[in-house]
């Protein structure tokens, strides 16, 4: 089913949460609104669910205007970050409870459940009760429950959220995979741009009420037409400062200059944003053309294979990060090379320069 | 300050255990320098939390001792034993300012106000909290709050140690690094004990200098984030260290060469395999594996069966036989797309028997 959000706006009382909002999400594809906390994730998904009424605008189901119908009549399935499971009832019994409300034969329900508890990883579980579940076998038990439906839309709100590390990047690999067959349309939020990238599929970068891009995945994290986009779809944050442009030269903060890349030769001289992500900034060299700063480390972060480094550069505080363990001291100066082939340009209004 | 000695600890929940599944701790031997940053890292039930409150003496051992210093504590109370603990979520009091909120443990131990006031503010400034001194407690955020709870646990010097009990899971995941920073700072500048327990290996591997991995009631391995990235000692930590973790494959030794799927391996570390028992695994991290371009004859082809693009590398997962692998492929690197094959490199290749590492 494809869903498409004409002109929708919501507000309560004097507070907008979505401005103004035209999106179209494809049948049967994998969506990702990806947004810090009350940048609208939540509420975008209740309106497309039907659990909150649009201010303004309309929901578009395939060719239907399903703006006043109620969330009983949409073929929808919402699961939340918390796991909510009926606690009385056994986990079979709570996968089957929404085939039981919809009147489908028992035969049915039987061999529905069981193989979507197969397909979760729950065969054996089906007996117990939730609270004898881990937190990963309960939030497995929601999304049986979500899947078991067949709904045309699924609505995922940071499912793995309250998950163990471990069992979350298990879950992350097999949901696109589980959905990938079922032909239902999934609509999954997120605050983790590493979780958007690892789910592929299509992202929706979102901030404060509004939808600020959309498109394939790996290509928003590549191309973010503006500063938001890209600050939204980066983690540890994208590194910017204002740059000069005269003739062939970029300037730095007047502390670093460098020839201007082939891509931007065409520009106007004036001022412009540029947007290093941490790791086109990494303590060595990585060709000819990088461009050497010197900055004040803060605090290192190792993890086993990578070193996060936060500095001071400038009036500002940078994030490199890179392969290899860099165990820098806290105030030590070191030099560090910014990848300029990598780099993004935006304008003083923080668009992004085309080339 | 102190140097915490944990000498056979074991704990159980229920009174007459019976066989070894019954304890939640099943023997614990540790001895953690003073001054020195720990995680306790590991899994939902792995028993983290279980010696957390042990050593913070929430909870007293079934068998065993603990020692700060040459003193036996095993038996006295948290606040005897002088530790500092700040919890998943914020305690703070609503009504109070931040100010008498970060004072307020030094207060309660008599300190004189004109001690007081010089700390209350340092912490506050490592914190960035010197703004909101004046404000009431609740008129702070969500993440405010936690900074004042991290705060009160920091505020004084005297203290045995502190712990953390997965302080930051409240916290938006787009400062968590902030405070993760500042806490590594504030350890790197104070040089107090800090014990810190968590089931995110990002935050452990980060903060700590050594990972204590706990699995199953036991420690399986404590070392530098570097050693558990290259040297798991156990599969467990291979594959619950990293992101993808290590690939465990299934191995067998045939006349004293290690094999998979019918394919030599060669393993630097492994000199005499010829006399290994038990059930063999070879382990390789994602990160050790490469496409190979040089038609090298130790090379396992390969079907390519999925390409995450992560911005930085891209995860790929490959297929031999019906052995899933998969490896880490930098931005810049090309993934070939006729009959790939992948190589392991030999240094970081590592055999398990009984899931126990081989040297």
């Amino acid at each position: 089913m494809s869903i498409e959000l004409k002109g929708l706006v919501k507000r309560k009382d004097a507070e907008t949460h979505i401005y103004e909002t035209n999106l179209k999400l494809s049948k049967g594809g994998f969506n990702v609104l990806l947004g810090t906390t009350l940048s609208g994730k939540t509420t975008l998904m209740r309106l497309m669910a039907g659990l909150e009424k649009p201010t303004k605008g309309e929901v578009w189901f395939n060719d239907e205007n399903v703006t006043g119908i109620a969330v009983q009549k949409r073929s929808v399935a919402m699961v939340y970050q918390a796991f909510v499971n009926y606690p009385s009832h056994s986990v079979y019994d709570n996968i089957a409870s929404p085939l039981k409300v919809a009147g489908v034969s028992k035969a049915e329900i039987k061999s529905r459940v069981e193989s979507i508890a197969e397909l979760l990883k729950l065969g054996p579980m089906l007996k117990r009760m939730p609270a004898e579940l881990s937190g990963g076998q309960q939030q497995r038990t929601a999304l049986a429950r979500a899947l078991v439906k067949n709904a045309e839309l699924v609505l995922l709100d940071e499912p793995l959220a309250n998950l163990d590390y471990k069992l979350r990047e298990e879950l992350r690999d097999e949901l696109p995979k589980l959905f990938a067959g079922s032909g239902a349309t999934v609509v999954y939020a997120t605050s983790e741009p590493m979780e958007a990238l690892l789910l592929g599929g299509h992202t929706a970068t979102l901030h404060e009420g509004r939808v600020i891009q959309y498109g394939v995945t790996a290509d928003i994290y590549r191309e973010p037409n503006n500063l938001t986009s890209a600050t939204v779809f980066s983690h540890p944050p994208i590194n910017t400062t204002f740059v000069d442009k005269k003739g062939a030269e970029l300037f730095i903060r007047g502390v670093a200059c460098c020839t201007v890349d082939e891509r931007f030769k065409g520009l106007a001289d004036g001022k412009y944003i540029l947007g290093v992500r941490p790791h086109h900034l990494t303590p060595f060299s990585t060709d000819q053309h990088s461009i050497k700063i010197e900055g004040e480390v803060k605090v290192t972060e190792i993890s086993g294979s990578d070193s996060v480094i936060h500095i001071r550069f400038g009036d500002g505080n940078w994030v490199s990060e890179s392969h290899g363990i860099h165990p820098y001291k806290v105030g030590e100066l070191i030099d560090l090379y910014i990848n300029i082939k990598q780099c993004l340009l935006f304008d003083e209004q923080g668009e992004l320069v085309k080339v | 300050m102190a140097r915490i000695n944990l000498e056979k600890i074991k704990h159980s929940y229920s009174s007459a255990a019976e066989g070894v599944q019954e304890y939640a701790l099943k023997e614990i031997n540790a001895v953690w320098k003073d001054g020195g940053s720990y995680a306790l890292l590991g899994p939902s039930g792995c028993g983290k939390t279980t010696l957390l409150n042990i050593i913070s003496g929430l909870l007293a051992p079934s068998e065993g001792k603990i020692l700060f210093d040459d003193k036996d504590v095993t038996h006295m109370s948290t606040s005897d034993r002088n530790i500092a603990q700040v919890f998943q979520f914020p305690v703070v009091y609503d009504t109070m300012t931040v100010f008498d909120n970060l004072a307020f443990p030094l207060r309660n131990r008599g300190f004189s106000e004109a001690e007081i006031l010089p700390r209350v503010n340092e912490i506050a400034k490592m914190l960035e909290l010197e703004d909101s001194l004046k404000k009431r407690a609740a008129r702070l955020t969500a993440d405010g709050k936690q900074k004042i709870s991290l705060g009160r646990g920091l505020v004084r010097k005297d203290v045995s140690a502190i712990m953390f009990d997965e302080p930051l899971t409240v916290i938006d995941p787009h400062l968590k690094w902030k405070l993760r920073s500042k806490l590594k700072e504030l350890h790197q500048r104070l040089g107090i004990t800090m014990i810190y327990v968590t089931h995110d290996q990002t935050e452990a591997l980060t903060f700590a200098e050594q990972v204590v991995v706990m699995h199953d009631g036991l420690v399986v391995q404590t070392g530098t984030p570097v050693e558990l990235f290259e040297h798991p000692k156990h599969t467990f930590v291979g594959h619950f260290i990293g992101s993808p973790g290590m690939n465990i494959l299934p191995a067998e030794n045939v006349n004293g060469e290690i094999g998979f799927a019918g394919n030599s391996i060669k393993i630097a570390s492994v000199k005499a395999p010829k006399n290994i028992e038990g059930k063999l695994e070879i382990g390789v991290r994602p990160e050790f594996i490469r496409f190979d371009n040089d038609n090298d004859p130790n090379s396992i082809p390969v079907e390519i069966t999925k390409v995450s693009d992560l911005g930085r590398f891209r995860i790929v997962e490959v297929k031999h036989e019906k052995q899933l692998i998969k490896l880490i492929s930098p931005e810049q690197d090309i993934i070939p797309s006729e009959s790939p094959r992948i190589i392991f490199d030999a240094d970081k290749t590592r055999l398990y028997a009984d899931s126990w590492v081989v040297n």
